[in-house]
């Protein structure tokens, strides 16, 4: 007796039928298909490179000849921890803290409101009114900064129009911050930072307050909660890990930027800047190399505690 | 119209309103994201030609056709467009790819594919720059055209890939089921459901990835040559040696105008696709 799967097998199949149960048949070849162009351009282009470059921190650059010398060291690393280059570490780092902090401040009521408060076509606009700088370009937008910051600019201008020229003295007098004026000072770069990042720290913290169930806060407030203790009780540790998801974009776009401290700022050096010169003119690939290190070993560190947040259920 | 009313009744209730301070912030927010941006329009006819001057003195709209004939301009805005469309197309293929093998399937490695993607976009700019400036030396490639849709088509997969991964997640494999038991082939299956349900999904990633490109500029300075100048390039020469600050302030404006484009397209895409 001829059983149905035996007719199945004996009729004649065209090649796309053919096709479709050998890939039914095959899940792994079907994934080995999928996933062999775009893996191996990923591992040749990319990955392959990125080791190569964390090696060549461990090479060093030989005094006397100049050349790099392709042998495993610590040379470079010990180079790296010396005084001048841990300060342009250190001033990178507390330039990063200091941007997500305030972008924190800034972003948190606008994702509130956009996630609590607003309806229907607010809402929608002002999503649209994040999303349009987030994605605009960011050297234009880094440009505006240039036109606004200058010293006939509006910055300046709106300072004279409400006579608060002493102000903006004092804020320059200021030690470390201040600088001969708005646009070379770290005040002004700090600004910019805050401005050019602000939104990638509103999407995450709006999504974090969006999944916050309703039932939550009915509940709070049943229980005899006053809007301010169910803020704190109850919004605020449910949203922390999107504030942490957002800081870590804020944090890590301060680290590795290089247009901005070039653009505006008092032309002390920055990781960023200080790669590039590194590896481009003065030629000191394995200096360069281990300066990139730091905000990934940063990050890293960073991405492994965020983690415990539950940062990453909010990206 | 009424059962809209109820809902938004049920998710707020009448008695909670945002408060001013709050309200106040808000807006001072939205402010001061598009402040500037009001301001490179602004900028782009005012009459000053030497400095950065405000209020400008007076407006004109001379520089439009100065920029016209500026040859420089308009190369590099051509290139930028081919760029990001070569990239675009590139990280399209890949990101459908990866979304596809991923999001049924478990294999070894799977996080870590999901990172890989994820990384020349999470890493500093300035890393993933010179790591493809090394790969690029090492297999002996000349810097082109070429070398900065492979740095662009890199970074850019990860818009599509989350988009599409997104979407497939949320269609119930159900339907690619019924369509195999109902005797269609791969390719029929592909063809009918697959490919209409990810693509609103695939073309918004596709925006965001051309969007993205299209603005690049950290890593397209150590992915290109000498001859090669994307628009961000050239805007980064023009904004570290400001000589020309008419033509610079133009071209900020029309670059802004050509980014808003695919991003309100992208933006009605997803607003739809959440609707359904």
């Amino acid at each position: 007796m001829v059983t149905d799967a035996q007719t199945i097998q004996t009729k004649k199949l065209s090649t796309p039928e053919y096709l479709s149960r050998f890939f039914f048949n095959h899940p792994r070849t079907v994934l080995i298909l999928l996933l062999a162009v775009p893996l191996t351009w990923l591992i040749v282009f990319y990955v392959g490179p990125l080791l190569i470059l964390a090696l060549q921190s461990f090479f060093y650059i030989d005094d006397y000849s100049g050349t790099m010398v392709k042998q495993l060291s610590l040379n470079t690393y010990a180079e790296l921890f010396t005084p001048p280059n841990m300060e342009i570490v250190t001033r990178t780092v507390t330039m990063a803290a200091a941007v997500t902090l305030v972008d924190v401040l800034i972003a948190f009521p606008l994702a509130y409101y956009l996630g609590r408060f607003a309806k229907g076509r607010i809402k929608s606009l002002l999503y649209l009114g994040v999303l349009l700088p987030l994605w605009s370009s960011y050297l234009v937008r880094v440009y505006a900064w240039k036109l606004i910051l200058s010293n006939e600019g509006i910055a300046n201008w709106f300072f004279e129009v409400v006579h608060l020229t002493g102000v903006r003295d004092w804020l320059l007098s200021l030690p470390v911050v201040g600088g001969s004026s708005l646009s070379f000072s770290y005040l002004g770069m700090f600004m910019v930072f805050v401005y050019i990042w602000l939104p990638y720290m509103i999407l995450p913290i709006n999504a974090a307050l969006e999944r916050v169930p309703r039932s939550l806060l009915d509940a709070s407030s049943d229980l005899g909660a006053k809007p301010g203790y169910t803020f704190r009780r109850v919004i605020l540790p449910l949203v922390f890990p999107g504030i942490i998801a957002g800081s870590i974009f804020t944090f890590s776009l301060t680290l590795g930027d290089y247009i901005i401290p070039t653009v505006i700022g008092n032309s002390s050096y920055f990781i960023g800047p200080v790669v590039n010169r590194l590896q481009g003119t003065s030629g000191n690939v394995p200096l360069a190399a281990a300066f990139t290190i730091v905000p990934i070993t940063i990050m890293g560190v960073y991405l492994l505690l965020a983690r415990r947040t539950g940062a990453f259920d909010a990206l | 119209m009424r059962s809209n009313a109820r809902k938004e009744s049920r998710n707020t209730p009448s008695t909670e309103r945002a408060s001013l301070g709050l309200k106040l912030a808000t807006l001072g927010a939205i402010l001061f994201l598009h402040i500037p941006i009001v301001i490179i329009a602004l900028y782009a006819f005012t009459t000053e030609d030497r400095t950065y001057q405000f209020p400008p003195p007076g407006l004109t709209f001379n520089w439009f056709g100065v920029i016209l004939e500026r040859a420089d301009f308009w190369r590099a805005l051509v290139l930028s467009l081919e760029v990001a469309s070569v990239a675009t197309f590139t990280a399209m293929a890949f990101g459908s790819l990866i979304a596809a093998a991923v999001y049924r399937t478990q294999f070894f490695g799977k996080e870590t594919l999901s990172l890989l993607v994820i990384l020349p976009i999470a890493l500093p700019g300035i890393v993933t720059g010179i790591a493809l400036r090394s790969g690029i030396r090492l297999l002996d490639l000349d810097f082109s055209f070429w070398t900065i849709v492979l740095g662009h088509a890199t970074f850019c997969i990860v818009t599509v890939y989350n988009n599409v991964v997104a979407r497939l997640r949320r269609t119930a494999y159900s339907q690619i089921e019924a369509s195999m038991d109902l005797g269609a082939t791969t390719f029929q299956t592909l063809r009918y459901i697959t490919l209409p349900t990810i693509a609103s999904a695939l073309l918004a990633g596709g925006m965001l990835a051309f969007a993205l490109s299209f603005d690049e500029v950290i890593v397209t300075t150590f992915t290109s040559g000498a001859q090669q100048a994307t628009l961000p390039i050239w805007m980064l020469t023009q904004l570290t040696r400001p000589r020309e600050r008419p033509i610079t302030n133009v071209a900020a404006l029309i670059v802004t105008a050509i980014t808003f484009i695919p991003i309100l397209i992208a933006y009605r895409y997803t607003q739809q696709a959440g609707e359904q």
